[in-house]
């Protein structure tokens, strides 16, 4: 498998999916703040930032699982909130951090489950559902290991399950939550993979929360840094990730590099700061 | 990466019959159609094993003749006035826990999560204890007395079912949250059954305890027609369901972002799993572990990664009815089914358990 390289985005789609100054709060607690974000059609974009700035929950937000206390959230233009779960559920695929899939429960069935809006009680199970699973099965190589119980998988090959499944969903947008939580390296640029293939071969418009930042920085196109809740910096990889930038969001002395496989920049820590 | 070609037989449709006509399609386990289906016909020969059974013993096949409609006068009488609406009271119970358990269990990710272990039964025990304690005396216990046992019982059940969902909702309902809650609510029904029992005349006492227990003694046409007309208007609700249980069993934020309408559907299966209790405990009494036990067993044999509705009814029929039968038949005395049920039904899923290798979650 050869590494998918992203050069970075030089047309830029209309906006499929945008946040309009959200404040989004668990209760009392206010965790983003008046934050804007516009995402392209065919972008890849990953969100960065340190644990507890915001970015799960900025990507709950923009799923349609979290309501913002104030601003709103537009996919296609149309307030999120205001349209059918179902309908959202046909654009808008994601993947929470950690899914639990129900014990005995074959990644065969897991991936059909991927096209619920597609189905209704008239029709369950449509020839296009059947070719629709069977492909992403195959697509992400999963078709050996369909009738195998999810919870009997590896990590990286249950990452790969959900991913099938969101790619049965058959959605333009694709989010993900940390989709390389508890993988091992190699585990994680296989799960980065088969999202990449899907922005370039599949033309999703993918999200990632990611918590590696030379990872984000050689798979996103563009990356969103975010600290207590703000959008801190916004762009290219070689844009965002700046000395400055990881001192300032970080805490962190680092040397931006050239990342020798890909050329994108390549954080290497010297210090944690204060 | 080469991607194979879908064999015959997709990969998701091993061990699993496709139909399509039209527009309309749908897929099923075989072993989802014959479970029950060996299961339907193991409860019509229970039934009509246990409708000739009596101070008058007819045959199976006598009864059977009966039952479509050729039999003679007396068996006739014996048969479908005196003895056939226990039966069907009994059937309707079961099927109404089996299926309450199997919606509450599916929904909560819990095998615990019964309407026994929280509290709707309970409930409707204070309930009909209340009436049962309380008719003849004066004042609002008079009131609850002149309900009656069943309607007391219902309003108990629902009454419960309702704090239940209050209690337990915030944004959605969490099913480990929902457990906690239930069995909370289930102790402080106790609590109240037990002061009510301790106020109690002795034949007030046992009259009650015979109901706690759970009883198809001296049930009447008017009683099976009620739950039937009852189960006519839940079942068909209950297995509209099905297609959501499936996403429901996922974290919530998986079910959402499959298009399920959350909240919606969560307070349809609660509301509905707490109605199928609340009737079918109105007819019979709490009668114990079926909810609790059936799904568990309804899986374990028919596969996949939920009780199976339509499995878990019939069983819970089974299993009603097969207890019923043996209180009358085999033991000395004749019991409450209730006794039995729990006796029965618990055994059989340690076995199931110990043999099988899954753990005791859904």
């Amino acid at each position: 498998m050869t590494t998918t390289l992203h050069p970075p985005a030089t047309s830029i789609g209309p906006v499929r999916l945008a946040a309009e100054s959200v404040r989004l709060a668990y209760d009392d607690r206010v965790v983003v703040r008046e934050l804007d974000l516009q995402l392209a059609d065919g972008s890849f974009t990953a969100i960065v930032g340190p644990n507890g700035c915001g970015k799960s929950t900025l990507l709950r937000a923009l799923g349609r699982l979290l309501r913002p206390v104030e601003g709103r959230v537009l996919l296609d233009g149309h307030a999120i909130e205001r349209t059918p779960t179902r309908e959202v559920a046909k654009t808008l695929g994601l993947l929470p951090q950690t899914p639990v899939a129900p014990e005995g429960l074959t990644v065969a069935d897991l991936v059909a489950r991927g096209r619920h809006p597609h189905q209704s009680w008239l029709r369950q199970w449509s020839r296009g559902d059947e070719a629709a699973v069977a492909e992403a099965l195959a697509w992400t190589d999963m078709s050996e290991l369909a009738d195998r119980p999810v919870d009997a998988l590896s990590g990286g090959q249950r990452q790969r399950a959900w991913i099938s499944m969101a790619l049965a969903q058959g959605t333009d947008l694709l989010l993900l939550d940390e989709p390389t939580t508890y993988l091992d390296l190699s585990h994680q640029i296989d799960v980065l993979e088969l999202v990449a293939r899907l922005h370039t071969e599949r033309g999703r418009t993918v999200v990632v929360v990611l918590h590696d930042l030379n990872l984000a920085a050689r798979y996103a196109q563009r990356l969103v840094a975010m600290k207590d809740g703000v959008l801190v910096a916004s762009g290219t990889p070689a844009e965002v990730l700046t000395e400055e930038l990881l001192a300032d969001v970080f805490d962190l002395e680092a040397r931006i590099v050239p990342d020798p496989v890909a050329g994108t920049p390549m954080v290497v820590p010297v210090r944690r700061l204060r | 990466m080469t991607a194979t070609a879908p064999r015959t037989g997709a990969p998701a449709d091993r061990g699993r019959a496709v139909v399509r006509v039209g527009p309309v399609s749908g897929r099923f386990r075989w072993r989802h159609l014959a479970v029950p289906a060996v299961t339907a016909v193991v409860v019509v020969l229970l039934s009509a094993v246990s409708l000739g059974r009596g101070d008058f013993p007819i045959g199976v096949g006598d009864v059977l003749r009966t039952l479509v409609g050729l039999g003679e006068g007396t068996q006739e009488f014996i048969v479908l006035e005196l003895r056939a609406p226990r039966i069907v009271v009994g059937l309707l119970v079961g099927v109404a826990l089996g299926l309450a358990g199997a919606l509450f269990q599916t929904f909560a990710r819990n095998p615990l999560a019964s309407p026994d272990i929280m509290g709707i039964t309970q409930g409707a025990s204070v309930g009909a204890v209340a009436a049962i304690v309380l008719a003849g005396t004066s004042g609002t216990g008079a009131l609850l007395g002149g309900l009656g046992v069943p309607l007391a019982a219902l309003l108990g059940a629902l009454a419960t079912g309702a704090l239940l969902f209050v209690l337990a909702w915030r944004t959605g309902i969490d099913g480990y949250r929902l457990v906690l809650v239930g069995i909370a609510l289930w102790a402080v029904a106790s609590a109240l059954t037990d002061w009510l029992l301790t106020r109690a005349e002795v034949t007030d006492a046992t009259a009650a305890y015979v109901w706690i227990t759970g009883s198809l003694n001296a049930r009447t046409w008017d009683q099976a027609v009620t739950l039937a007309l009852s189960l006519a208007v839940l079942l068909p609700l209950a297995l509209a369901a099905t297609r959501a249980l499936g996403v429901l069993q996922f974290g919530d934020d998986t079910a959402r972002g499959l298009g399920v309408r959350l909240a919606t559907t969560q307070a349809a299966v609660v509301l509905l799993a707490v109605a199928l209790t609340a009737v079918a405990v109105a007819a019979a009494g709490p009668v114990q572990f079926v909810a609790l036990v059936v799904p568990q067993i309804a899986v374990r044999l028919a596969g996949g990664s939920r009780p199976p509705l339509l499995a878990s009814g019939l069983l819970g029929a089974g299993l009603v009815v097969g207890a019923d039968l043996l209180t009358r038949t085999v033991l000395p005395q004749a019991l409450p089914v209730g006794i039995l049920t729990a006796a029965i039904g618990a055994p059989y899923l340690l076995w199931l358990l110990v043999r099988g290798r899954r753990r005791s979650t859904l």
